[in-house]
């Protein structure tokens, strides 16, 4: 089964917004984790929300990959809020032995956006 | 659709592990595992069957349906011929890896799961078998 590009990024006010899909593949995710750093150094970033509201699991490999694209990123002078995370992939993580305590996290990307300075109702 | 109360596939490669987490969620939800039990299972399916594509190159994974007294679950077995595991109380120890993980797989898969049977012999692979009860 070949599915859609589970990843979108699009920039709002000098900050990036990426979106993740469903089901993640490690190809994927470490493909994100490349196109994210050239974004941000393209666009000189400030700032990047990471959106998992639609994410249902995320494993030790994904877990890694969030906590090194947030290194990442910080290194390219933006900073991270990993944004909506579900519940239970919270419960799941933390069971897991993975707290990613390096990242800065948000309930939802507008919270995420708000930390930012950056309002998206005015 | 075969038989939708269990299922056999191959693992060879990332996609297949991807395959492995939608097709052990289906049996989740019609086992009655809550959110976070499926999620759990989930999570702990894909470390293992990512350490089938990683430390021996492919393998087999089978879940099915479990009722027993009364309550549902299911159980999921993953098998390879791979070299094994030399030392399984460091392998299940958190932050050991061989791998390119965090070495959390083998120990997290344990703490996600209700049942956690490990067998392997070095040079003759590996088959480790979950369940988790609604």
């Amino acid at each position: 089964m070949i599915e859609s590009s589970p990843i979108s990024i699009v920039e709002i006010g000098g900050t990036l917004v990426a979106t993740v899909g469903g089901s993640l593949d490690d190809a994927a995710a470490l493909r994100f984790q490349s196109d994210l750093a050239e974004r941000v150094a393209g666009t000189q970033a400030g700032g990047v929300v990471i959106d998992l509201s639609a994410v249902e699991i995320v494993d030790s490999f994904i877990g890694r990959v969030l906590a090194d694209l947030s290194a990442v990123a910080r290194l390219l002078g933006a900073r991270v809020i990993v944004a909506g995370i579900q519940p239970a992939v919270a419960i799941t993580l933390v069971e897991l032995g993975l707290t990613l305590s390096g990242i800065e996290t948000a309930l939802d990307t507008e919270q995420g956006l708000a930390r930012l300075g950056i309002r998206i109702d005015g | 659709m075969v038989d939708p109360t269990s299922g056999s596939w191959p693992v060879t490669a990332d996609a297949d592990v991807v395959h492995v987490r939608r097709s052990v969620r289906a049996l989740a939800v019609d086992a009655g595992l809550g959110l976070v039990g499926q999620t759990k299972l989930v999570t702990a399916a894909s470390e293992l069957a990512r350490n089938i594509v990683e430390h021996a190159g492919g393998g087999r994974v089978r879940a099915r349906l479990l009722s027993q007294g009364g309550r549902r679950g299911v159980e999921v077995v993953f098998e390879d011929d791979g070299p094994g595991i030399d030392d399984v109380e460091l392998a299940l120890t958190d932050g050991h890896t061989s791998g390119r993980g965090l070495g959390l797989g083998l120990g997290g898969a344990r703490r996600l799961t209700d049942v956690f049977e490990l067998e392997t012999e070095p040079g003759a692979g590996t088959r480790v078998r979950v369940v988790r009860w609604a």
